[in-house]
Parts: C-alpha cells; structure tokens; sequence
C-alpha cells in the first residue's frame, strides 16, 4: 500500500498550482503594455484592478490566461459540431489518424529492423548506424520531399506522407528497445540452450523474442509521443489545412494567438491521452507475462 | 608508548547501555540493545556475529552513519557527530567503492582535497599510503584495472591518507577469495603495527576475527547485543601459521561456543 | 566475420556509397524530372553552386539558431536541476511534471516563440532552448539521483559539505546521464530551428530555403539544403558523442561492449 506521505501526488499538486499562479502572475506581466498602451492614447491612467481586468480576457494576448485558454478549449471541444473546420475535435482526429498509421508503420519497422540487425552481424554493422544517421537528419527538412515523392506515386492525400514522418521518428525507439531487448538474455541463458542442442531459430523463438517484450512495451509510450510530434511536424511544411498542426500555422498566419494556444494544448491532451492508453497496454502486458520485472 | 603486551590503555571509544531500535513495517527491530563496551588505545578488536547481530549497526553508530534511540557512545571524549567532523575516523567499506573517474592516485587524495591539504602534502602522503599498503607505483592506474583485492588496499590506503587515530572496517574482505584474504589479513596486522591504530573491524569470519585482533567481541541478534568479549592471548607479532596452534583453536573455539549460544537463545 | 575497425566503418560506407549509386541510375534510367527527385549528381551540383547561399542559411539555422538554444537549453537544464535537487518536495513534485512535459510535442511552442521575439534567431534559438530543457533537466536529475548509500555514507565519513559532494562525487557521476539527454537533445535542436523557420523568418535559413524553393520547384536546392541539413546533424551528434567518450571514458558502456 502507497501511504499518502510516501506518494507523490502532494508535491506534484503543490508544484502545479504554483504554475498555475506563476502563469497568472506573468499574463499579467506581459499582457500589461498593451493595455497601458491603449489607455495613455485615450489619456487615462488605470488603477490596479482596472489593468488586471484588463489583462484577462484579451481577444489578442501576448499570453493568455489559464482561464482564456481553458475557455478557448472547451469551446474548440464541445461548443463545435465535430464536422466543423473549428472544431479541435475534428482537427484533433486528422493528426490522430496519421499518428496511429505512423506508430503503426514505426513499430513494424523497428521490429522488423530489430530482428535483422539482431540476426546478422554484417547486416548489424551496415545498418544501425544509418539508423541513428536518419535520427540527426531533421525530418522536417524532409517532409516536402517525401510529399513530393508519395504524391509522384500516387497518394492522394496528406495522410501517407504524415504517416510516413510519423513513422520516421517512432521506429527508432521501438528498433533501439527491441535490440537491447533481443540481445537481454546473459550467457548463462545461451549456454543452457545451446547444451539442448537448440538451432538458432528456436533460441530466437522461445529466449530472445519473449525477453525482448519488457523492452518492447516499455519503448511504446516514446514511439508514440515521437509519431504525434512527426505527424504535427508534418502539416507544417506541406501546406496542411487540416489537423492540429494545420491550426498552429493558421493560427501563427492570422496572427491569432488563441488558436495557436488552443492547438498546443490539444496536442498536449492528445498526447497525454496516448500515453495514458500506450501505459495502460504497457501493464497489461507485463501483468499476462507475469508481473513485475522491466 | 605501549610495552608490548599491555593492555591497560586509555579508552578510545566507550559505548554505554547504547540501544538502537528501528520502526518498521513489521514492528520494531532492536537492532541493538543495551550494548556497553570500551575500546582502548592502539587495540584490535573484531566484532562477529549472524546476520542482524548489530556488529555493523554498532560500528555505523561510532561512526555517526546511525543514530543511537538510547545510551550514548563517545569516540576520543566527543560526540561521533564531533568525532566525524573532527575527521576522527577512517572508514572502509564492504565495497571499495573508488571513484572509476579518478587515478588510484587521486582518489586517495579525495579525503585530503575535501580536508583542504595543500597539493605539496597530498602527494606527500599519497605516496606514503602507496607503499603502507604495498601499492607503489600503481598510483597512476585506474580502479578497473587492478584486481579486486588491489582495489580493497587502495580504499584502505583512502582511510589511511589523513592520518586518523581510528579506523573503522565493515567487513571489508568479505567480496575476496580465501588466498587473496589471507595476504590482506598479514598486511594489515603489519600496517596495524607500523601504524598503531585503534582498529574496529566487523567480519563474518571466525579465523580473520581471531587472527587479526586483540579483542574478540561476540555479538546476536534478536535483540542485538554482546554474549562474549574474548581477551586474545596470542602475541602481537603473528605469522600466518598461527592459525594451526592449540592456543588459536581453543580460542577460535570459544568464539563459536559463543555464537552458539546465542543462537540458541 | 571479423569485427575490426575497419569493418565498422566500411560495411556502412558501403551501404551509403550503393544507395547513392542506385539512385544516381534510377534516376537517369526512368529519366525522373528534378522537380520529383533530383540525381545525386544534380545536388551536387546545386551544392557547388549555391555554396554562399547554403553557408548564409546554415549560419542562421544551425549555428544562430540550433547551436545556442542548444547551449542555453542544456545550461538552464542543469542549473535546474541542481537547484532542484537540494530541496526533496520541489524534486518530487517537479520531476514528474517535467516527465510529462518532456513528453508533449513542445515543438507547438514554435508559433508562440516566433510571435514573441520575432523572426529572427532568436525565437530559433528559444524554441530550440525549450526542447532541449527538458530532457536535459530529467536526465541530469536522475544522474544526480544515481549515486548510492554506500558512496553518501563515504562522503558523511569525511564530513563533506554539499557542494563539495555534489562537485567531487554526484556531478561526475551524473555525466553518462547528462549525455544521454544531450544526444537527444542534439537531434531535436536542428528539427527545433527549422520548424520554427516555418513559422516566419526573415530571407534566409533553412526552413526558409525549403519552403521556397518547393514553391519554385528548385527541388534540387531543396536537397542540397537537405544534405548540409543532414551533414550538420550527423555532425553534431558526431560531436557529442566525442566529448562523451572524453568525459565518461570510466562509464563500462564505453570500456567494453559486450554482445550477446
């Protein structure tokens, strides 16, 4: 049993309200020259309250309040049919469909890398330092290209290139965990298989592969953070209209800060969500192999 | 100076009713209970016992590692606060723990750099702790690149390098083979008469115990606390083969009845 | 198969050296358009030829704008989480929240950076300085936490004050971990100030280069900026990991390496 004074849930609590304040605190701070501004060309000097009133509910902020955005949200969320082309909701589903595909994508990829590099020595040697090569290569810059390829193979949509940018940063934590995973099991372990007489197939198959799942789920929630960050980074230079994405560049092309804020901290619940649901497989996982370990 | 073979001294370290009790989960542990013991000048003294007999506990108070919850214990008329930050004590652990970032060299001078010596002193007294412990010229080598029992000697070496009265050992051959530990037995006997430090040192071993000290302390658990202090009657001077004299066994044979009997309590 | 020095280095060259050559036959096989994708040899020579004009934009992005945040981003990490690790309610209340953080597609503060502090570098180098914080200060705090009771109870022996147990003992030890976070942090600091050229900039970076040149379909300058985009990441990690065989030479991951 956790006991409360044991847990981190007091601190963590304290921590965030402290953000909360020190958020308020700086909206007002930043916000505050426009509204001096504005009132020393109508010749007035507000009071306090006046400058506080202010600050909070600017169409415009610099920074907006806790609140304005909390507000801008929920209107995104609820106050819009899911059809509409101001829903976050709707936009929200465009990004999240090119993340799963990606994830998708990435996951078959670095498994499948995994399994090669693990099993051939030269195939080990040439490949995984392309692997991390194609990690230093910012994907971003090559986001029009490959919508300019897929597109010349005849995709039709946005979805394959975001997918495939997606995939592009997911699969290397899966391929990086699944190799540690494969290579886990001690000397010890391969000895005892190989005094049964054991072919490499069946080492793979009943030691390496089941080792490797701690690993394997453990490396998840990373895939899938990196395949939303790739799909978002994929509206942008391929002239998006669509997606979270999409809305951050609308809204930076509009000089329209709420809609920005708006996307960011849908992104930011999206990928909390994922998390969350990626986590959840994680322990399933680990409690139907036995609990514990990892 | 001490005549040989006297054992009278000035006391070093004095424990009185000294209890330590931890609240756990399960209730609370005596990990030691109204344990009362003097050390004196220039002694030798092993603690032995099962595991939970308080042996560590007891040298991690004088240390001031742990706190006593009763009884009070001094070390040089101080506090073990005092003592600690008077840098009263050298302390060895089970593990040698060096840091791998740093020479041989320079983790011997890790105490010395924390105790603002001058660079001219540090290498003075490097050197010197080098050669007590049979390890010159290795000064320049990295922690993995010597042997586990080199690696105990230069943590020994650390312990030795400011020149406390005291050193204070956690069972600090207990990771090594049984030939390697054997040379460490004979080299610190010969360091402990080169030196004369009071010496408390906790160990599993019945041999090691009766080999190296002047004073055997027999320790139990459950509570943690003394059955037999042994008076040595061995002399300071001890060659290896020592160990099949009638006078080591009946020793060595009192240390087991002791642990016996405890046991059985 | 021996695994010699020579092999490590070869086997990988090779592999780039016959994808290079593939695409070079690809392309003039199938007589593929520069506008869909460039031959090797096109962009080398769109490279040759533009060299002023990638120099300015690589100076803008990579050095103004990638290289500091990287800098202050890893600095602003550290001292945080030092300040952080002196008092246990503020670690154990922030690191989760950083953990969370570090998750988020910070990459969206992009729009924001560039709308306070302009079109510039600067707003470059502060989205970059924000991707880079986090991971830095997670990594750096749980190096800092590495450390075990027996190597505290050492530095209690010798009546250490904090400072000098955090300068002697916790710092070295936190190092592997802080280089962790710095690898990571080198990849996401050059995707960091391209995206946030996307978001405005002034007539020169990559970001910049990129998005204009698709629109004129000068797709081969668009691969010339794509390979220093490429060579600087490469080398940049290159780098880090240099300085991290230098500073960690006693960690075992780079004494031996052990394979199964």
């Amino acid at each position: 049993m956790i006991r409360l004074r044991d847990s981190n849930i007091g601190p963590v609590l304290t921590v965030v309200f402290a953000i909360v304040v020190i958020w308020y605190v700086a909206s007002f701070g930043m916000n505050r020259a426009w509204v001096m501004d504005q009132a020393a060309r109508a010749g007035e000097t507000p009071g306090f309250s006046e400058q506080l009133a202010g600050t909070m509910n600017q169409d415009r902020p610099v920074l907006p309040a806790p609140h304005q955005v909390a507000s801008e949200l929920y209107d995104g969320v609820f106050d819009k049919k899911i059809t509409s082309k101001r829903s976050l909701v709707y936009h929200g589903f465009i990004t999240l469909q090119a993340t799963f595909w990606g994830f998708a994508l990435g996951i078959v990829v670095g498994i499948g890398l995994a399994v090669i590099i693990v099993l051939n020595r030269a195939a080990n040697l040439t490949l995984m330092p392309w692997a991390i090569i194609s990690q230093t290569i910012p994907v971003v810059a090559l986001a029009p290209m490959i919508v300019v390829l897929t597109n010349a193979m005849g995709a039709d949509s946005l979805m394959v290139p975001k997918a495939i940018i997606a995939a592009y940063l997911s699969f290397f934590p899966v391929l990086v965990s699944m190799v540690k995973g494969l290579t886990s099991p001690d000397a010890m372990q391969l000895d005892l298989l190989r005094t049964y007489g054991a072919s490499k197939s069946q080492v793979f198959w009943k030691l390496r592969m089941p080792a490797s799942l701690p690993y394997f789920f453990a490396s998840l929630k990373i895939a899938v953070a990196a395949s939303l960050v790739g799909a978002i980074v994929g509206e942008l230079p391929t002239g998006a209209i669509a997606g979270l994405g999409a809305r951050m560049l609308i809204g930076s092309q509009f000089g329209n800060p709420m809609i920005m804020w708006s996307a960011l901290f849908a992104a930011a619940i999206l990928a909390a969500m994922l998390i969350w649901v990626v986590t959840g497989i994680e322990k399933a996982a680990a409690r139907a192999m036995g609990g514990g370990a990892a | 100076m001490l005549a040989p073979g006297n054992t009278v001294t000035d006391t070093v370290i004095s424990a009185q009713n000294l209890s330590l009790t931890f609240e756990t989960n399960d209730g609370p542990v005596h990990a030691l209970k109204d344990v009362d013991l003097e050390i004196g000048k220039g002694e030798f003294v092993s603690f032995i016992g099962p595991s939970g007999c308080g042996k560590t506990t007891f040298l991690r108070v004088i240390a001031d590692l742990e706190q006593p919850t009763a009884g009070s214990v001094s070390v040089n008329g101080m506090t073990p606060e005092q003592a600690r930050k008077a840098r009263a004590y050298g302390y060895v652990f089970q593990a040698a723990g060096l840091y791998p970032w740093r020479t041989i060299e320079r983790n011997i001078a890790l105490p010395l750099e924390i105790m603002g010596v001058s660079k001219a002193d540090q290498s003075q007294r490097i050197e010197r702790v080098l050669e007590l412990v049979d390890l010159a010229g290795f000064g320049k080598k990295y922690p993995w690149q010597l042997s586990g029992g080199m690696q105990q000697r230069a943590s020994i070496a650390r312990a030795l390098s400011f020149d406390a009265d005291i050193l204070l050992m956690d069972e600090p051959f207990g990771a090594l083979d049984e030939i390697v530990r054997d040379h460490l037995n004979e080299q610190l006997l010969a360091l402990w008469a080169r030196t004369e430090k009071t010496i408390g040192f906790v160990t599993h071993s019945i041999p090691e115990a009766v080999y190296l000290s002047t004073r055997i302390v027999v320790m139990s658990p459950r509570p943690g606390r003394i059955t037999d202090i042994i008076d040595s009657t061995l002399p300071r001077e001890r060659p290896l083969d020592i160990r099949d004299t009638t006078e080591f066994l009946e020793i060595a044979h009192r240390v087991r009845e002791g642990l016996r009997a405890g046991h059985e309590e | 198969m021996t695994d010699n020095r020579a092999a490590r280095f070869l086997l990988p060259f090779a592999f780039g050296v016959a994808v290079i050559a593939i695409w070079e036959v690809i392309v003039s096989t199938f007589s593929i358009p520069i506008a869909i994708l460039p031959a090797p040899s096109a962009i080398w020579a769109a490279i040759k030829g533009s060299g002023d004009i990638l120099l300015v934009d690589w100076l803008q992005t990579v050095v103004r704008g990638a290289l500091n945040g990287l800098w202050i981003g890893t600095s602003a990490g550290v001292v945080t989480a030092i300040a952080i690790d002196r008092f246990e309610f503020l670690r154990r209340g922030l690191l989760p929240v950083a953990n969370f953080v570090a998750a988020l597609p910070i990459v969206g503060v992009a729009p924001i950076m560039v709308m306070w502090f302009g079109f510039d570098w600067h707003s470059k180098a502060a989205v970059v300085t924000v991707m880079v914080f986090f991971p830095i200060l997670v990594n750096t705090l749980a190096g800092l936490q590495d450390t075990d009771r027996m190597q505290r109870d050492l530095m209690l022996t010798y009546s250490a004050n904090y400072w000098q147990t955090l300068a002697k003992l916790r710092l070295p030890a936190a190092m592997p971990f802080i280089f962790n976070g710095l690898k990571i942090a080198a990849t996401l600091a050059l995707i960091g100030a391209i995206v946030a050229e996307y978001f405005g900039s002034p007539t020169r970076g990559m970001g910049f280069r990129i998005s204009t040149e698709v629109g004129r379909l000068g797709i081969d300058m668009v691969w010339a900026e794509i390979a220093v985009a490429a060579l600087s990441g490469t080398a940049l990690y290159g780098a880090v990991t240099l300085i991290e065989r230098g500073v960690t030479f006693w960690h075992p991951s780079q004494r031996s390496g052990r394979k199964n």
